[in-house]
């Protein structure tokens, strides 16, 4: 490139970055910061499918700003100043990981955004933490694994192993599978975080002598350790939350997940109108079956939605209490708000079956009912 | 623990080790012949991967999914030795990391373009699933022994192709002299583009092997690849012995780590804690390891001063 | 060299210009971004020292930055939660104000980056590189399992830290503060540049041999460089922290260096202004690459990739000719 070139090329990308942050018409402005390049992509791509799709459906004029957080914190908070001072957003939502979702929640929130989370549900929000302008539209992230360990106890496994990578999201999850299970411990490991090969750790579970084993590795981790674990011949029942075993990443897993029982608060075959309507329209629009993702991005638009019905979004105080009601059609059937603004759900046990080609689940149990959460106790808000 | 089960884990560690030697092989064979510091490494390393996930899932033979690994990996080396590669041999080592650090970004985004964002299905062929029963009452898995017995029959065939075949003449020249094998008539860019080749097949080839017991997706090269750098700075940049010492060195501290430290920790910091600090000085493990050999060899085991 | 003077001028105008427009424009984010230019910036003028002058290609300096980063983030949650430190007996009180974080930030970074360069120094070539990106990842790895701070979620300070007499939750007048200390950090270094020290260590990576042969002490040289280099990166680690109001294991990741090594390439590598120019590049192509399409990283790869071939000496090189040897 000539010296002349390098110049206009530089003075170009200045305009560019100036006529992108230009305002727009005055429908109700969400701004969405979610994971849509490198390796947790899969997840932020279903949960902005499934709220455009709620969004188009609707046909309300909802004004929806995507942005890439690449999942770096440093990223998703120079992308939530953004959407707050330069698009001027009155919603914010889409953030996948929690280590993100704590980088931008607290900041938005204390600067009178509403957020509305579709995926991460840190225990930091949901107790003393917890704030008027936060809602969780998924869960808890102790929920599923809570569930877990309520199912191990009616499955009859008293003596479980349980593994997790080390840090606070993992720590979390072994803490919430034993608040729920009944029975021994044969043993608890940490292993490194995006550790690819479990030999050493299927080994420990081996000698161990437990009945079952629980385990939670997001991403690419449950695939590799499920893949080894199959391979092992270790023949005791797996039970995980429903992150290893979704949609999106069922198909990588292959024969090595079926039959292992995970749990959800929502499935492809739970059985009502919404849900239905859902799987059916997301599979025309996109051509893919929708995931756990997708559904809690479908939700998050869709109790949006609702509120603007009933509230203008200019009214905070009326907007939250719109929300508060979660009067919406929700494709896991019943959803209300806890006093700390979490879901109070159902939780389900899933089968990993083969339907034709495709690996999917269905619903074999209910493991919690109506389960809110641990730390909504000490929150202050009522 | 018993006895057994420290067995057991060593052959895990071994198996590791020899993973992380076709890593490693391609990576200071490259250094060593055309002083090349390639951080792309573990881009054809993930190349290897989707390319036998692809083929395999298309044929459902594994064996063809392998050979597409090797031939598309292969052909990803040599296209980008000739395009990029080579233009940076003269330069220093800066230029090197940047422009292959450009290429990581081109090869991983590139990937999630053509296969999407989902992590792709490989598996162990039926004929090498489920374990074997070995000595001791050891079951392992057929799939890891026939991993570490494909590793240990790359290292005897490179052995013997840089120690007995004219390439490895060529090869061994080289390392020694640059001017010196150009100025005897070999063609040093066809040498070049060939011994990149190599090592890229190898990458290929141990992204095939692992993948089908791990996960394919983006970015699954780069923590391989740093291990494959501790390996070959132990075992001293540039030798084939010594990445292969250093890899079976990396594999051992590795997994003997991750299980014995959280045990060692009980006894200092109390049962509570063991679990998380164990696994954290576990994950730290392998790069004390190496700051204690270069401490001791500044250029690593079986390096050249 | 005139030249370069006029570009160097250019850019400093330049990056003072954007922000106080933006300000009269009403746009608060691109003064954020502009901020974000100028820190980063600063951590490449840090590296720079390393990299260009030293001829030392570090692949760990984001070990520093992150260093800095939990320097700001460990003081200030303390502060935040009223909970005093206790190391070895003393009781510490967190604070929120930034000259006290700065200083502990430039202690920090110096002091980590005295046992690395320490260890690493001892090498040379790749593995230098090697060491560097195994330390870094060292720390990286241990951010990540220690609990005691956020391990990998990370540690979020609800409001910016203080400096007498500004506000720094408005965005200009953060800015103004950040490229103050760039600017103070620059003039510091083009002293340096020109002082004993400095020519011995450029001479020192040119010819190790004569420099030791006149008496001076390579190893020391190079360490006390690095040293430097690693205190203005922790520095620029701590403002970068008071940014996002965040601080996570991320900053400490071995993509960091890589990207700080693109800032400085990109710009120039031993120019004076090249960090300025790198970092301005960088952030610009982010946001602007970033709105077009997803898969954006492709275009950085490729544009990278044609700055290392085809434009030698990076922005600052392209505009002002080959004033300095770059080997």
């Amino acid at each position: 490139m000539t010296r002349k070139g390098w110049v206009v090329g530089a003075a170009m990308m200045l305009a560019l970055g100036l006529t992108q942050a230009s305002a727009q018409d005055s429908a109700l402005k969400v701004g969405m910061i979610t994971t849509l390049s490198g390796g947790g992509a899969g997840l932020g791509i279903d949960v902005r499918d499934g709220f455009l799709l709620a969004v188009k459906q609707a046909g309300v004029p909802i004004d929806v700003v995507v942005e890439d957080d690449q999942r770096k914190p440093d990223i998703a908070v120079q992308l939530a100043d953004k959407l707050i001072q330069s698009d001027k957003v009155d919603v914010m939502t889409g953030i996948i990981f929690s280590n993100l979702a704590m980088a931008v929640i607290p900041s938005a929130v204390a600067q009178g955004k509403i957020y509305l989370s579709p995926n991460a549900g840190p225990s930091q929000l949901a107790g003393p933490g917890c704030n008027p302008n936060y809602f969780n539209v998924a869960w808890q992230n102790d929920n599923l694994h809570e569930a877990a360990g309520a199912y191990a106890n009616s499955a009859g496994h008293s003596n479980s192993f349980i593994l997790a990578p080390n840090y606070p999201a993992g720590q979390d999850a072994l803490t919430g599978y034993k608040r729920f299970y009944e029975g021994e411990l044969a043993g608890e490991l940490y292993t490194a975080l995006g550790q690819t090969d479990y030999a050493a750790e299927i080994a420990q579970i081996r000698a161990s002598g437990a009945d079952s084993v629980f385990f939670f590795l997001p991403g690419g981790m449950g695939i590799s350790f499920l893949k080894q674990y199959a391979d092992s011949g270790v023949d005791m029942p797996v039970i995980g939350p429903a992150f290893s075993f979704d949609q999106g990443i069922l198909q990588a897993v292959g024969d090595a997940a079926l039959g292992v029982r995970n749990t959800s608060q929502w499935s492809k075959d739970l059985d009502n109108p919404t849900n239905a309507a859902f799987v059916e329209s997301f599979q025309a629009e996109y051509g893919r079956l929708p995931s756990l993702y997708a559904s809690q991005g479908f939700d998050t638009a869709n109790l949006l939605i609702s509120a603007m019905g009933k509230a203008d979004v200019a009214d905070a105080d009326a907007f939250r209490a719109a929300l508060k009601e979660a009067d919406f059609d929700s494709t896991r059937g019943a959803f209300k708000f806890n006093t700390n603004q979490h879901p109070v759900q159902d939780i389900y046990v899933r089968e990993v079956v083969k339907e034709g080609d495709v690996f999917t689940n269905r619903i074999v149990a209910t493991a919690l009912r109506e389960r809110g959460d641990a730390y909504a106790a000490d929150c202050p808000m009522e | 623990m018993s006895l057994v089960l420290l067995l057991e884990q060593v052959l895990n560690g071994v198996q590791l080790g020899v993973m992380l030697f076709l890593m490693a092989a391609g990576l200071t064979l490259i250094f060593g012949v055309m002083g090349l510091i390639n951080l792309a490494h573990g881009s054809l390393y993930m190349v290897g991967a989707f390319a036998a996930a692809a083929v395999s899932g298309l044929t459902g033979s594994f064996l063809l999914g392998l050979a597409a690994a090797l031939a598309a990996a292969a052909a990803a080396g040599a296209l980008v030795e000739m395009l990029v590669i080579r233009r940076l041999y003269a330069r220093d080592h800066l230029d090197q990391v940047l422009a292959t650090f450009a290429l990581i970004l081109i090869f991983s985004e590139g990937t999630r373009w053509l296969f999407g964002s989902f992590p792709l299905f490989l598996d162990v062929p039926t004929w090498l699933s489920g374990p074997v029963a070995l000595p001791l009452g050891i079951d392992y898995p057929k799939y890891r022994l026939a991993v570490i017995a494909v590793g240990l029959a790359v290292a005897g065939a490179l052995a013997w192709l840089i120690g007995g075949t004219r390439l490895g003449v060529q090869i061994r020249a080289g390392e020694a002299d640059r001017e010196m094998i150009a100025a005897l008539g070999v063609d040093i860019n066809r040498l070049y583009t060939l011994v990149f080749a190599l090592g890229a097949a190898l990458a290929g080839l141990a992204g095939a092997l692992v993948g089908a017991i791990q996960s394919v997706q983006v970015g699954m090269g780069e923590p391989v690849l740093i291990l494959a750098f501790v390996v070959i700075v132990i075992g001293g940049i540039g030798s084939i012995r010594g990445a292969f010492v250093g890899a079976l060195l990396v594999g051992l501290t590795d997994t003997l780590g991750r299980v014995l430290l959280p045990v060692i920790m009980t006894h200092i910091v109390g049962p509570q804690s063991a679990a998380t600090v164990g696994s954290a000085v576990a994950s730290m493990a392998i790069y004390i390891l190496m700051a204690l050999v270069l401490l001791v060899r500044p250029s690593g085991l079986f390096g050249r001063t | 060299m005139r030249r370069e003077r006029i570009v160097n001028a250019a850019l400093a105008v330049l990056l003072l210009g954007f922000p106080l427009w933006a300000y009269w424009a009403g746009e608060p984010f691109l003064i954020t971004l502009a901020t974000r230019a100028a820190i980063l910036a600063l951590a490449g003028v840090g590296l720079n020292l390393a990299l260009g002058t030293g001829g030392l290609v570090s692949l760990g300096h984001a070990a520093f930055f992150g260093a800095g980063g939990y320097a700001m983030g460990v003081l200030a949650w303390h502060a935040q939660m009223y909970a005093p430190m206790n190391i070895a007996g003393f009781e510490i009180a967190g604070t929120k104000s930034m000259p006290v974080i700065w200083l502990v930030a430039v202690l920090t970074g110096a002091l980590l980056a005295s046992l690395i360069g320490a260890l690493s120094l001892r090498s040379s070539g790749v593995y230098f590189i090697m060491l560097t990106l195994a330390f870094g990842q060292m720390a990286y790895y241990f951010a990540i399992s220690w609990p005691a701070y956020g391990g990998e979620d990370g540690l979020s300070i609800y409001v910016r830290n203080g400096f007498p007499g500004l506000n720094t939750l408005d965005p200009i007048q953060f800015f103004l503060l950040a490229y103050a200390v760039l600017m103070a950090v620059i003039w510091f270094m083009a002293r340096l540049q020109v002082s004993p020290f400095g020519l011995a260590l450029a001479a020192a990576r040119q010819s190790p041999a004569r420099v030791q042969a006149v008496g001076i002490g390579v190893f020391r040289l190079r360490l006390v460089a690095f040293v430097i280099s690693g205190a203005i990166t922790a520095l620029a680690g701590a403002m970068f922290a008071d940014l996002n109001r965040f601080i996570s294991p991320t900053m400490l990741n071995w993509h960091t260096s890589g990207e700080l090594i693109v800032i400085v390439v990109l710009g120039g590598v031993a120019r004076l202004y090249g960090p300025v120019a790198g970092a301005i590049l960088l952030v610009t192509l982010e946001h602007v690459l970033g709105g077009f399409s997803d898969f954006w990283q492709i275009w950085l790869g490729l544009g990278l990739l044609a700055v290392v071939l085809f434009a030698r000496g990076g922005l600052v090189g392209a505009l002002a000719g080959r004033a300095v040897a770059h080997d």
